[in-house]
């Protein structure tokens, strides 16, 4: 019982312990999307930065990687998906609807940070 | 691009213009196994069609209610209207999609309240805003029961061979509409048996030939499709999606897109997207217009005659 507890408790601290430091406080970006566009069309961040995609068209659009790595639902106007890329490297995404739609996030590594 | 016909005299400049009018549905009919277009409803109560006809309407978009037309449902209502009042019944409808604008049960129920009013019997292809849900399982329960892979299929009407296909699905970044190999399998295997002779109609919700690939308003293997229908005598393709009346023929094919019945969308480039066109209210109404289409056997050039309806 002591053991379990103990177990426990570690589980706890653990699960309590603040993300890496490396991330800045500023870490979020935004994709617009206006007259089924990206924009900005590509956009570089660093690792552990939250993008969030806002659509503004009065047409619904998803925001999906090439890779499937993620995928919004579609978005209503006004509506709006995030994702956070915590990995180094190169992402390639598209409008599912409008494929002619496409976009790149490249998010750098983070100085410490392991993949 | 696309080549516009003007046999009328038409300058390019109406023909255009005329590309932008919202309209209510067409009404097609097969004299001597070639489909031809009657025109929007209006006009074609005025020529008391012959023989076996079918109805296209397309683009119903449900659920919209943005500044282009807030009510989407009232201008389906007045197209079920106009359907409805045809001296000489329809043999059945076909939609070519984006029934509803984010695939909610309600637009579906709402859809299929007011398209039940027409009294005649449905054959639907989904467009992309009817397939948001998971794995389009909405489209399917409701209109795919009998239909392969994604929802296509074909049936024989008035001695027609119809082909519905779906290229709204497992789009690719970059490209347009697609069919995939599945698809383009299954239709080299239901056209294989049929004798050149007889009359194909394919439809589908995008525009199988490449209108304006800058706005994806094309199929990146359409190509392969129409290869595989090229032998046959007398092929119609009838397609929705880009909200503007659009045609050309490419020898025995002739392309034809619909209007919706929602809201209006911009000529190819004449504005920075292919979004929902705005126009004044009393504009929206007087832009049902009238699209008479002959498809001519052999190759010839379809006489397109758009005229708008008094507002």
């Amino acid at each position: 019982m002591r053991i379990a507890l103990l177990a426990f408790a570690i589980g706890a601290a653990v699960a309590c312990v603040a993300p890496p430091p490396a991330a800045p406080a500023d870490d979020t970006a935004t994709v617009t999307i206006d007259n089924f566009a990206f924009a900005p069309q590509e956009l570089t961040v660093k690792a552990g930065t939250t993008v969030t995609w806002i659509n503004r068209d009065d047409i619904p659009h998803t925001v999906t990687a090439v890779d499937r790595s993620f995928k919004s639902n579609a978005l209503d106007t006004d509506e709006s998906y995030s994702f956070t890329f915590s990995t180094a490297g190169e992402y390639g995404y598209f409008c599912s609807l409008h494929p002619h739609m496409t976009g790149t996030i490249v998010v750098e590594g983070v100085i410490g940070a392991t993949r | 691009m696309t080549t516009h016909h003007d046999g009328d005299g038409t300058t390019r400049r109406k023909v255009l213009e005329c590309m932008t009018w919202a309209g209510t549905g067409l009404l097609w009919t097969v004299s001597g196994g070639v489909p031809r277009s009657l025109g929007l409803v209006d006009q074609a109560m005025a020529e008391e069609p012959r023989g076996f006809t079918f109805l296209q309407i397309s683009d119903s978009h449900i659920g919209f209610d943005k500044p282009a037309n807030p009510n989407a449902k009232g201008t389906l209502e007045e197209a079920i209207d106009l359907i409805k009042g045809l001296p000489t019944k329809p043999s059945f409808m076909i939609h070519t999609g984006d029934i509803t604008h984010l695939s909610r049960p309600s637009e579906f129920d709402d859809a299929d309240t007011i398209i039940a009013r027409a009294g005649l019997d449905v054959r639907y292809v989904p467009g992309e805003h009817d397939i948001l849900d998971p794995d389009g399982r909405l489209y399917r329960e409701r209109y795919g029961r009998e239909a392969k892979g994604d929802g296509w299929y074909s049936f024989d009407a008035g001695g027609v061979h119809f082909i519905g296909l779906v290229n709204v699905k497992n789009l690719k970044a970059g490209g347009m509409g697609s069919f995939g190999e599945d698809q383009l399998k299954w239709l080299a295997d239901d056209l294989k048996d049929r004798t050149a002779s007889t009359p194909v109609v394919l439809f589908a919700h995008v525009p199988l030939w490449a209108i304006y690939e800058t706005w994806g308003w094309g199929t990146d293997d359409g190509a392969r499709a129409l290869e595989l229908v090229k032998r046959f005598g007398s092929v119609t393709v009838l397609n929705g999606h880009i909200h503007q009346v659009m045609q050309k023929v490419e020898g025995s094919i002739a392309f034809h897109t619909a209007r919706s019945t929602a809201f209006p969308q911009p000529a190819p480039g004449a504005a920075p997207s292919p979004g929902p066109m705005k126009v004044a209210e009393d504009r929206l109404r007087s832009m049902l217009g009238v699209a008479s289409v002959t498809v001519r056997r052999g190759g010839q050039r379809l006489a397109i005659i758009d005229t708008p309806l008094r507002g």
